[in-house]
């Protein structure tokens, strides 16, 4: 938490602001008792109106300069909270997209996503209440202890007294129901759980008649919550009335013994008074101090959760100067390559080696685990090898930068992303400049035109976050087509054609020929129809090469693709 | 405590329970009343304890009241005493005997008040929680006779957000709020009462700056409603903006988008920022400007009590009371404000909570169900009419007559519709017109439950819940023994790889059963519909993502599982759909043909197109 707020530093001066603000608010929120002591023990007892109803109008003014110093701090205290949100936000955003796919790994998208968006908004919140209330509890606490101890240091003893009686007791009551709220959060994710299982099996669960036995879960898991629930409330319930005894009782008690020192002649009846309502204010305080032992924990989980984000160096980075290749377009080369994901016992990719160069269809096959997507990722560096090389152009790929690296690769994702906007300006994700013709060209040949054209506006529909409103085979067109218009020199086909029926695909792949003849094309699939055709086949098992070739070697000398092409196949196709 | 802390959930909540939430919008319901009323319904069975806590609460509220005028008495009694001294009155003390005796009185009302207020507590705890225990308790219920269109038509987060947030929403508001309401508005009556006892003229006085703190609150209130849907909207922005560069991080680089990625985020960052601060500015200052008003009343009453007072038309410790009554009196104001807010939302809340309860259940089973002993597997359409939407017919006259044991494949391309003859199948969905039977039988006269024990199913996207394995395939038969289970596990090839797991078949799968593979997965569930031993089976075969090892095993599991069953089959594989007795060829949602292979072939239609697109890869190009 703390960490986090060396991002305040370019706020220091409203800050200041602020505190003084606040001092001053404290101030005259604690002078009022005291003007008040003197309307009694020098107005009322001397039955003078025009000083009472002076220092009356004196009030008014220390009310009124109270209150714009409020209005004032809030104004400054809403700029530095937002202004330091704003920069926050962007410092994680801007650091985020800086990091390689490792760290996305490591973290984890969905995690991602909160920490820089409700975490954020978490700590931001906490700093205007720090920023508004907590910063004014201390102030009051200490300044009605002042004013107290100067009205009377004699009768100061009882708020010895009663302070940490207090405090005692809302760390009481808190210590017990803190857990407990904890414990509390628990079991409504367990009901959660429960209930979101039950709509994502709903059809297992009523073809397997178990419909009773859920019921049964859900009303487990929702009895055990409501009886925490009336635990925690019970405890909760005690929390007030003992806060009311202790101030009411001190009340007592300082009338008691200040009507004591009044006989005594030690006191003013004003006084009396005056003190009575300081006692109140710095009891109020503490309970504010109390409050912040529980949102800083909340805030702070979120805050670590953010400083680990921004604590994380992107282990990819450019090299201080960028080499540029050879000239040559689109030839590949991996030399001896070997690449694990961090923490994983066994490298994902173990010792390959193979060429491609323009022209040339290059099929990758091979299970689940096998190391596919992993070997069209480290191409245009997603990741970085742990031994060996990925040389593009002659150029190894840890020795261009990035974005050169990158415009040389039109990459297709397994999981088709579009963006939102329009189809046109997905398609020109690819390449900015595209011109009308280039954007049509490309979806032509991705076999998109189609249901463009059967689309009310055509190129210019919009495309709903997450491209909810396209279905998986036209959001697979569309991320071709962006691939496309790029004119790459190597172009990546990470399992791209899974969700076209087999017409669309086997157009799509004709098409796509005449398209990349001078292009380098490495294609991962499935279907043992879609990499027949290739010009050479690596067969991937368990991260090594088991096999390269045409269709018709790998026949030959691959029990493996034997293996895959069998369990596709039927003999005469294999022939 | 507790209200800090559970406030912060609920949007609409100020964390601090009242002032800074206030002037965000807020959710309104459509029929305000009528939710009201069904939502009092369920406090009805229990009056009695609403009736104690009502007591209890005006009990508490009406003690605390009457203590600072009783203080008042004692201080009064000091200055008297005092003055006495002052001005000399021979055999003038102060009265401590008197002034004991109110602080014993004051000592009895403060500990009496406190008990109500914790018993108002301790009571209200357990019914709130037992009302909203009663009301997910109805909702999952409901949840259960609800046809699929409902599930089908909605998004799971939607459902969800109304069974805890929307619930749990009602439940603070029970717990606190209602309280909160009833104390409020008897201390507002109370302190006026007791002020007027005292001092109309000053009552008068205080009560002038009631109207003013209630004209500030509403006009900043709209005010800063403007910004803070501002806020919200940009907020919504940036979170769509990050969603979506992050899930798409991969595609930002590789196409080098970086700059622009960020440039926007930049622009909506600034939007929020600008919404935002005004927004936090405004609403922050309903809090002093409130103190403020009820400053002015405090110096008001000051100085025309002081005068009062000189004038001996009033005591000292009356000023003393009513500087304390003053300063009660807003507090309670600015809490009724608030919560008239958070009843609107939690009137909202428990509208959308009785809209899910009022859906359209599933048609009624028949009185008299009719009961298959020993299904055999007939399976038949017989002019089968349906569409999802009453207008929109997918399936005309549809007609077929499956054997027992025999294949059916279902062909087409993704998207094609062919869950549809599931959902039928097992009635998940209303058919509009024909019949379907099940060994001569209509399947609507059946129980459901009976109909769906005779069918299992290995779908593709596996269902496990968060358990062990064992329970997981045990799922399939109720009260299946251990033996029966590990053979289940054998036959589906599942045997093998669960005893390779640290802790075999009480291996806990996680919440996103992210602890095995996808075709493990599917083993599993192939084992699952073993121990169930159906006599329909429905099988989909896997496409993608499970590795060539796991599927042959998925495949003969399969076969063994489908050996002597009647069996649809979602099939991909040639050798299925070749080998299949009969085969459904579906397209935009309906069957378009059918037959067996050759026939198809014969045919030239759609099936024979893509049977050579697939299979060959040749005849286009």
């Amino acid at each position: 938490m703390l960490k986090l707020f060396r991002f305040l530093k370019p706020f220091w001066l409203p800050i200041v602001f602020v505190l003084m603000l606040v001092f001053l608010q404290s101030l005259s929120e604690l002078y009022l008792p005291t003007l008040m002591a003197d309307i009694v023990d020098t107005g009322i007892v001397n039955g003078d109106t025009n000083y009472i109803m002076r220092i009356g109008g004196f009030m008014l003014l220390v009310a009124a300069g109270g209150g714009l110093c409020a209005i004032t701090a809030s104004y400054l205290s809403a700029r530095v909270a937002s202004g330091y949100g704003r920069q926050l936000r962007s410092r994680v955003f801007k650091h985020v997209e800086n990091f390689s796919l490792q760290e996305f790994d490591k973290i984890g998208t969905a995690s991602l996503i909160t920490r820089t968006t409700n975490d954020i908004t978490q700590v931001q919140t906490v700093l205007v209440m720090i920023l508004r209330m907590m910063v004014m509890a201390p102030m009051m606490c200490i300044g009605g202890l002042i004013m107290a101890i100067s009205k009377d240091a004699h009768l100061t003893w009882v708020l010895a007294v009663v302070i940490p009686i207090l405090a005692l007791a809302i760390f009481a009551v808190a210590s017990r129901g803190i857990p407990l709220f904890k414990a509390m959060q628990k079991k409504l994710d367990r009901l959660n759980l429960v209930l979101r299982e039950g709509l994502t099996g709903i059809r297992v669960i009523r073809s397997f008649n178990r419909i009773n036995f859920e019921k049964e879960r859900f009303r487990d898991a929702n009895a055990d919550l409501t009886n925490t629930a009336i635990r925690v409330n019970r405890i909760m319930a005690f929390l007030m009335p003992v806060m009311m005894i202790v101030m009411n009782f001190s009340s007592i008690a300082i009338i008691w013994f200040g009507s004591r020192r009044i006989d005594t002649g030690h006191m003013a009846v004003g006084d009396l008074m005056a003190f009575l309502q300081y006692a109140m204010q710095i009891m109020f305080s503490l309970l504010m101090v109390s409050m912040m032992f529980v949102l800083i924990p909340r805030a702070s989980a979120s805050a670590a959760r953010i400083n680990e984000v921004l604590d994380m160096k992107p282990e990819i980075e450019d090299p201080a100067q960028g080499r540029s290749t050879d000239g040559r377009r689109g030839y590949i080369e991996f030399n001896d390559v070997t690449f694990s994901y961090p923490g994983a016992e066994q490298p994902a990719l173990s010792n390959l080696s193979f060429r491609a160069a323009p022209g040339q269809v290059t099929a990758i096959i091979g299970g689940t685990g096998s190391g596919k997507s992993t070997l069209l990722s480290l191409m245009p560096r997603f990741y970085d090898v742990d031994s060996g090389a990925v040389v593009i152009d002659g150029v190894d790929v840890k020795q261009l930068t990035q974005s050169e690296l990158r415009s040389k690769i039109g990459f297709v994702p397994q999981k088709a992303v579009l963006f939102t906007g329009t189809i046109a300006e997905n398609i020109r994700y690819g390449k900015e400049d595209a011109t009308d013709e280039e954007v049509r060209h490309a979806a032509a040949i991705a076999q998109a035109s189609d249901f463009i054209g059967e689309m009310t506006d055509g190129y210019d529909s919009l495309i709903a976050q997450g491209g909810t409103n396209v279905s998986g085979g036209q959001k697979q067109r569309l991320a071709i087509a962006r691939a496309l218009v790029r004119r790459p020199e190597i172009y990546l086909f990470d399992d791209s054609f899974s969700a076209l029926d087999f017409k669309t695909d086997a157009k799509l792949r004709a098409a796509l020929r005449g398209e990349t003849t001078e292009s380098t094309v490495l294609i991962v699939a499935q279907r043992v129809s879609t990499v027949m055709d290739a010009d050479q086949i690596i067969v991937l098992e368990e991260g090594r090469i088991a096999g390269i070739g045409t269709h018709r070697e790998l026949l030959d000398t691959s029990d493996v693709y034997r293996e895959i092409v069998s369990s596709q196949l039927s003999e005469e196709e294999i022939a | 405590m507790s209200k800090e802390t559970r406030g912060q959930k609920h949007g609409g909540r100020g964390p601090m329970g009242g002032g800074m939430g206030m002037g965000m919008p807020v959710q309104k319901a459509k029929n305000f009343k009528g939710t009201l009323k069904r939502l009092i319904g369920y406090m009805a069975p229990r009056k009695y304890q609403l009736i104690a806590v009502l007591i209890t609460a005006i009990l508490s509220t009406v003690f605390s009241i009457v203590s600072p005028k009783i203080m008042g008495n004692a201080t009064t009694k000091l200055f008297e005493g005092l003055m006495g001294k002052i001005n000399r009155v021979p055999g003038a003390s102060i009265d401590f005997t008197y002034i004991g005796d109110i602080l014993l009185i004051l000592a009895g009302l403060y500990i009496v008040s406190a008990a109500f207020s914790y018993l108002q507590q301790y009571i209200m705890a357990g019914v709130s929680q037992k009302i909203v225990f009663d009301m997910r308790a109805q909702v999952n219920d409901k949840l259960a006779r609800l046809p699929l269109k409902y599930f089908d038509g909605r998004t799971h987060g939607e459902i969800l957000s109304r069974v805890t947030n929307d619930i749990d929403n009602i439940s603070t508001t029970l717990q606190q709020s209602l309280t909160q309401l009833i104390t409020s508005i008897i201390t507002i009556i109370g302190v006026i009462v007791m002020m007027l006892t005292i001092s109309p003229l000053l009552t008068l006085i205080t009560v002038i700056t009631l109207p003013l703190s209630f004209l500030v609150t509403i006009m900043i209130a709209k005010r800063s409603q403007v910004y803070f849907a501002g806020q919200q909207k940009s907020l919504g922005e940036l979170n769509g903006h990050v969603e979506e560069m992050y899930t798409g991080h991969r595609i930002v680089k590789a196409f080098g988008r970086e700059e622009k990625s960020l440039a926007k985020f930049e622009e909506i960052n600034e939007g929020l920022y600008r919404s935002g601060w005004r927004a936090q500015f405004i609403s922050g200052i309903i809090m002093p400007l409130m103190s403020f008003i009820t400053n002015i009343g405090y110096v008001l009453v000051c100085v025309v009590g002081g005068v009062l007072v000189t004038k001996k038309s009033i005591e000292i410790g009356d000023i003393q009371a009513f500087i304390q009554y003053a300063r009660q009196f807003g507090q309670p104001i600015a809490q009724t404000a608030n919560i008239a807010n958070i009843i609107q939302s939690t009137i909202a809340s428990a509208e959308r909570v009785f809209e899910v309860l009022d859906e359209e259940e599933e048609v009624p089973e028949v009185a008299k169900p009719t009961l298959v002993n020993e299904p055999k597997g007939f399976v038949k359409f017989e002019h089968v009419k349906f569409g999802y939407k009453a207008d929109e017919v997918l399936i005309e006259d549809m007609n077929i007559d499956v054997l027992p044991g025999q294949t059916i494949a279902i062909v087409g391309p993704t998207g094609a519709g062919k869950t549809t003859l599931i959902n039928l199948l097992m009635r998940f969905y209303e058919i509009n017109d024909g019949k379907i039977t099940i060994d001569g039988v209509d399947i609507r006269d059946m129980k459901r439950g009976d109909l769906r024990g005779m069918f299992g199913m290995v779908l593709q996207d596996t269902w496990l819940f968060n358990g062990t394995i064992r329970d997981n395939i045990a799922y399939g038969r109720e009260g299946a023994s251990e033996h029966e289970i590990i053979r289940a596990a054998k036959a589906a090839h599942a045997d093998f790889f669960i005893r390779t797991l640290p802790d075999g078949y009480n291996t806990v799968l996680n919440e996103e059963a992210s602890n095995i593979s996808q075709g493990q997965k599917q083993l599993l569930t192939i084992a699952r519909a073993i121990l169930a031993d159906p006599a329909i089976l429905i099988l989909d075969e896997a496409t993608s993502s499970v590795d060539t090892r796991t599927e042959v095993y998925i495949q003969r599991a399969m076969k063994e599982l489908m050996n002597g069953r009647t069996s649809f089959v979602i099939a991909h594989r040639l050798s299925t759909i070749r080998d299949a007795d009969l085969i459904l060829v579906m397209n935009h949602g309906t069957v378009i043909e059918q037959g067996n292979h050759d026939e198809l072939i014969a045919q030239g239609g759609f099936y024979a197109d893509l049977y050579n697109s697939q299979f060959t890869g040749k005849s286009i190009s």
